[in-house]
């Protein structure tokens, strides 16, 4: 369900070059092309869809480097928000 | 503000190197102020003149057009400077004056024109560039210098709104590109050490805007995009960027579909001279009178 969402979101604002179905849950979305203003658009969409901020600590490039990194980072984000 | 900063400014005013204007961050310069800055920019020529730059100067305006690709309202919206003039009738015109007469705002009804204030002197380079076909063999080398803009009033000197930038710029292949800036960084120290001023150089971000703008500068200093050379001015706490040099990848080449000679997307990278900064680390080191200051630092900049 996260992993279908992310990679919808991912599509939708990450401007890859590459087809998202050919791309492994733990490649490398730099590698295949994510460019620092598609991780800041990624960033907001998934802030937008899964009613979370992301902390200052957690703004950086290791974040958003592959769709495992990601859901791992937004799950913790909504087990922290369910839990507060 | 701190005392110091404060007294910086004031000092410079009243030795009458820089010109209270009534607003924060825009001065009038003295002729022994731009004496400074000119023999500085002779200095700069006699590292980076050999490699043979292609001098252009462009006006401290760029076309809005241009401005707009760029997407620098994207990082940096609150330090963009926009030109806007009085396009209408007579009856607007009344209209305008009377506001003016009972002290109301009288900007409302101006409007953008097809100008915009230079953010920083290589900006109007890249869609010149490539408007002129791929780059040739080896890529390219620029000598830019400009007024720019920053909407950012302050008190510290050293931070005005309107201050000229010097700028080498280099567009081509990575490796070319990236051994560019490397070179200057070097340059960089040895000609300040010329003049003698104390540096360190440092890796840094650009003031990019809001949370987005957090995660870009969290990019750029993991990335080791930018660094900066700096000189202590008003603290030695922090000390202030006087130059820095920037890989920005492929983003202006994406931007302005500036390819190499064999059609890659080029790399480009600059090193900025903030003029007014040097000055005023000169000043600030060596005394108010630049008649009285060390022999060595004479030498390099009046030979």
């Amino acid at each position: 369900m996260m992993n279908k969402q992310v990679r919808q979101l991912l599509a939708q604002y990450g401007s890859l070059p590459a087809a998202l179905e050919d791309l492994g849950n733990d490649a490398d979305l730099y590698a295949a092309g994510l460019s620092s203003h598609g991780s800041v658009q990624l960033m907001l969409a998934l802030e937008d869809t899964f009613d979370v901020e992301f902390p200052d600590n957690l703004l950086n490039r290791k974040t958003f480097a592959s769709i495992s990194a990601i859901e791992a980072a937004v799950n913790g984000l909504v087990g922290e928000r369910d839990a507060a | 503000m701190d005392m110091q900063t404060s007294s910086l400014l004031d000092r410079l005013f009243s030795a009458g190197l820089l010109i209270d204007t009534g607003v924060d961050g825009l001065y009038g310069r003295s002729g022994a102020f731009e004496d400074v800055i000119t023999r500085f920019e002779r200095l700069i020529d006699r590292f980076g003149g050999d490699d043979n730059p292609e001098a252009i100067r462009f006006p401290p305006g760029m076309n809005r057009a241009h401005f707009e690709g760029s997407g620098y309202m994207k990082s940096f919206p609150q330090l963009a400077g926009t030109i806007h003039s009085f396009c209408g009738c007579e009856l607007d015109h009344v209209n305008l004056l009377q506001c003016m007469t009972d002290g109301e705002d009288w900007t409302t009804e101006q409007k953008a024109t097809d100008i915009v204030l230079t953010p920083a002197a290589c900006y109007p380079l890249y869609p010149t560039i490539a408007k002129r076909g791929a780059l040739p063999a080896g890529g390219g080398l620029f000598d830019l210098q400009s007024y720019c803009f920053r909407h950012e009033p302050s008190k510290d000197p050293a931070r005005m709104q309107l201050f000229r930038m010097r700028e080498y710029v280099r567009m081509g292949k990575p490796a070319d590109v990236m051994a560019f800036r490397e070179d200057w960084m070097q340059r960089g120290t040895k000609l300040m050490e010329q003049v003698g001023l104390p540096v360190e150089i440092d890796v840094a971000n650009d003031p990019f805007f809001g949370r987005a703008g957090k995660m870009y500068k969290n990019n750029q200093r993991s990335q080791n995009l930018k660094f900066e050379l700096l000189i202590p001015i008003n603290s030695v706490a922090s000390p202030t960027a006087c130059m820095s040099f920037n890989y920005h990848q492929d983003h202006f080449g994406k931007t302005w579909d500036l390819k190499t000679e064999d059609d890659e997307t080029a790399h480009t990278a600059c090193v900025g001279f903030g003029l007014e900064r040097i000055a005023l680390a000169l000043f600030h080191h060596h005394g108010l009178d630049s008649g009285e200051w060390p022999e060595t630092v004479r030498q390099a900049l009046w030979g």
